[in-house]
């Protein structure tokens, strides 16, 4: 048989990198909720905040459960599927993900545990407080991580030798030029996520006349967080934008199916790119308008994809259409999150039913979101995996394709699995509500340090 | 070239993997352990147990990949394509065995994810030993990088150590149930831990015999003199441990037969440190050829010094938190 190897260990990566991504970008944003509950809590002492952060730290579990595993499996790829790249790029890289583990991951995942399965043993402030260092951890970890990306896609700090590069200024490589615009888009895109899911859930609750308080404080908070931070998404992804014109222009063009430098870039509601013949076709644009958004003139000119040789430009059409995705469920979320806020001013947020079963129906939009963007920003930069010094075919093992597409079907099916079962119990949580928190209570409640049997023979 | 550096980055991943095999060891060695109990009642005891531990116990794993790939990339980048598919076997049964934790509470019948956590423990056990065995016997390099097949692992040596390292996992899982349970499975795993015990030390015996005869230079690093004076200790010393291992248990014991569990494990460990370094790669690529750029491995160090006391700190914490057995019919969440 013929498999292509580069070809398939980019699908087996993008397929777990895709799947791994989904967990951090709802827990990095449901962390940061489920720690304000948790300050809301301590001040008010109100049963409905310690109720609702309960509910949301047993998802929290489930997602986070997953997440951590499908990010194991990415720490070993690296080298199972790139150790070409590993070796050229591992002084550089390696330190950021050793940073990420030492500084994240132990965080996370032991304050988790008092987080899980603390809340009969320890004290009030020592519950939310690992609440509060869970979701310090889950940023701490999309920093490193995104500095890690970042400089793949603008390297920086550093100097090629035999192939390898070494480092030169630690500073300029975890402060790359693309970092400091993908770490906050990132971060914003998480809260956004988690705050349409928590927004979906209140209003689910809301409109079923079930757990109505919990419903409203979900929606308040959710309405909230959004009228401000997707408008901000706005400002953030356009100066990512700009940004990334500025150092990765091909890329730019590739998300605007810019064909032609010589002239004002149009803005394509629709087109379909021909990568064949170099132009598109069904145009539906707005003329001139990507030059507006790109330079601030009508005339402007940026790059366009032939003004480099074939080999060089990235897969159009996956580019092209991931951006439009990103951007409709942007402008949707903006729109939507300013209506509510203004029904909430006008003090009809919890009367418009329609409103409610729009937004009962968008806990998925911050996904696709995310994912559409992270294609973006990764078709974006083929055909390198360093963006102009390392070509992605030249960054495998040698590995034969046969194995990878094996271990690409076992890894389609377990995650198929585990995925299906996961969406399947979450929602099954969600459906059960905040009360099920109550139930599930040991008796006795909250009792600081209880009183462990035996305490003195634990382990040193 | 700084000599030195490479040598604390042996060091420091030496002591990360070291203390992965433990921490990850005794919750795996739950799993192996699973279908030995009476019923879910009992499985809730059992998981109880390790759920507050077993994610920081597993992020050791993250931090031996990571620190192999800061530390020591061309190395990192050998072994990880050689043993592509007990690596990914490893890492996609983790996946079944970690969700299991949280999917068990909130699924209809915990049936179905009792045994995904069989099934996830066990074979990330067995891909575990057997990638160690590969490691023993060596790899297949060329021009610093991997130039064996896809299945070159699968030798009855590399199972041998699979099997291995599921006994060995089973002792560190049976002597914690000692330990941290109280009723029926404290009384099990007390028997259970003999019996793994006694499985241990043959496996022990099988591997230490087959090494020397299947590696001249295993045998030439422990047998020639003067080495032999230095060494003759190691195995007497385990020797006295398993045995020591054994009389706890016989008393009635609870934590010093986990901690005997412990220092056998470091026994073997040491001894397996002994008939491979300086390589890393064996039998080509020492830690010095594979070692990373200086500046990587200081700025690494560095933060590793800041962090790691605190990462102790913390996990320390939490195990002084949940100390104390865990009752029966206790459940988690």
């Amino acid at each position: 048989m013929d498999f292509d190897p580069v070809l398939l260990a980019r699908l087996q990566f993008a397929f777990t990198i895709i799947f791994h991504i989904i967990f951090p970008s709802f827990t990095i944003g449901l962390s940061a909720y489920i720690a304000t509950l948790g300050v809301l809590w301590l001040r008010s002492g109100e049963e409905r905040h310690q109720l609702l952060m309960r509910f949301w730290v047993k998802i929290f579990a489930v997602s986070f459960a997953m997440g951590v595993v499908s990010g194991i499996v990415l720490s070993y790829q690296f080298g199972t599927n790139w150790s070409r790249f590993s070796v050229a790029t591992g002084n550089i890289l390696g330190p950021l993900l050793g940073y990420e583990v030492l500084a994240a991951f132990f965080l996370e995942a032991t304050f988790l545990g008092i987080l899980l399965f603390g809340f009969s043993r320890v004290p009030r402030w020592l519950y939310v407080l690992s609440a509060i260092v869970v979701a310090i951890g889950t940023m701490i970890s999309a920093f490193w991580i995104l500095a890690a990306n970042s400089w793949m896609q603008t390297p920086a700090g550093h100097e090629w030798r035999d192939g390898v590069a070494y480092p030169v200024d630690w500073l300029r490589i975890v402060f790359n030029p693309s970092f400091p615009y993908r770490f906050a888009h990132m971060l914003n895109a998480a809260y956004l996520t988690a705050g349409f899911v928590v927004i979906a859930v209140g209003a689910r609750y809301v409109l079923g006349g079930k757990h109505m308080a919990e419903g409203r404080t979900m929606l308040r908070m959710g309405i909230g967080l959004a009228a401000i931070l997707a408008p901000l998404q706005l400002v953030i992804g356009d100066q990512h934008g700009l940004n990334t014109l500025k150092h990765q222009p091909i890329k730019v063009a590739a998300m605007e199916a810019h064909w032609d430098g010589s002239k004002p870039a149009a803005f394509h509601i629709f087109a379909w790119p021909d990568e064949k013949n170099g132009t598109n076709h069904f145009e539906l644009s707005i003329p001139k308008g990507a030059s507006l958004i790109l330079t601030h003139h009508l005339n402007g000119l940026v790059p366009g994809l032939l003004s480099v040789p074939e080999a060089d430009r990235p897969p159009v059409k996956v580019v092209f259409f991931a951006f439009r995705i990103m951007l409709a469920i942007g402008f949707f979320m903006i729109g939507s999150a300013l209506l509510g806020a203004f029904l909430w001013w006008r003090g009809t947020l919890f009367e418009h039913d329609w409103y409610l079963r729009v937004m009962a129906h968008t806990w998925w939009m911050g996904f696709v979101a995310v994912i559409a963007g992270w294609v973006v920003t990764e078709s974006g930069r083929q055909p390198w995996i360093v963006y102009g010094v390392m070509r992605t075919a030249d960054a495998t093992s040698p590995v034969p394709g046969a194995t990878i597409a094996g271990t690409l079907a076992l890894f389609i099916v377990a995650y198929g699995i585990v995925f299906s079962f996961g969406i399947y119990y979450i929602n099954r949580l969600i459906a059960r509500g905040p009360d099920a928190v109550k139930a599930n209570d040991e008796p006795g409640g909250i009792s600081p340090i209880a009183s462990t049997k035996n305490a003195g023979q634990g382990i040193v | 070239m700084e000599w030195y550096l490479p040598l604390i980055w042996a060091g420091v991943i030496g002591t990360a993997v070291a203390m992965y095999v433990v921490m990850d060891g005794f919750d795996l060695g739950i799993g192996i352990l699973f279908p030995f109990a009476k019923d879910e009642t009992e499985r809730d005891q059992m998981m109880r147990s390790i759920a507050p531990f077993w994610d920081g116990n597993e992020t050791w794993l993250v931090l031996g990949g990571a620190g192999l790939f800061v530390a020591f990339p061309r190395a990192y980048a050998v072994i990880m394509p050689a043993f592509y598919v007990p690596v990914i076997v490893m890492l996609v049964a983790l996946v079944f065995r970690g969700v299991a934790f949280e999917f068990r509470i909130v699924s209809h019948s915990k049936k179905g994810w009792s045994l995904a956590f069989v099934i996830g423990s066990t074979l990330a056990t067995f891909a575990q030993g057997v990638i160690l065995g590969g490691l023993i016997q060596g790899i297949k390099v060329e021009n610093g990088a991997y130039a064996g097949g896809p299945y070159d692992w699968a030798t009855p040596f590399g199972l041998l150590c699979g099997l291995s390292l599921i006994a060995g996992y089973g002792l560190l899982g049976a002597t914690w149930l000692v330990m941290k349970t109280e009723g029926a499975i404290a009384v099990r795993a007390r028997k259970q831990s003999k019996a793994f015990l006694i499985a241990v030390l043959a496996f022990m015996a099988l591997v230490s015999l087959s090494t020397p005869l299947l590696q001249e230079r295993i045998a030439e690093r422990w047998f020639s003199l003067p080495n032999f004076y230095y060494l003759w200790p190691v195995p007497v010393i385990t020797a006295l441990t398993a045995f020591a291992c054994w009389r706890s248990l016989e008393k009635g014991r609870d934590a010093l037969p986990f901690l005997a569990a412990i220092a056998l494990f470091m026994l073997g460990y040491l001894g397996l440190v002994i008939s491979s370094f300086p390589y890393l790669v064996p039998p080509t690529l020492t830690i010095w050829d594979t070692a990373g750029a200086p500046s990587s491995q200081i700025f690494m160090l560095v933060g590793t010094l800041v962090l790691l006391p605190f990462v102790l700190g913390y996990i320390v914490l939490v195990y002084w938190l949940f100390r104390g057995k865990v009752r029966e019919g206790e459940s988690y969440h």
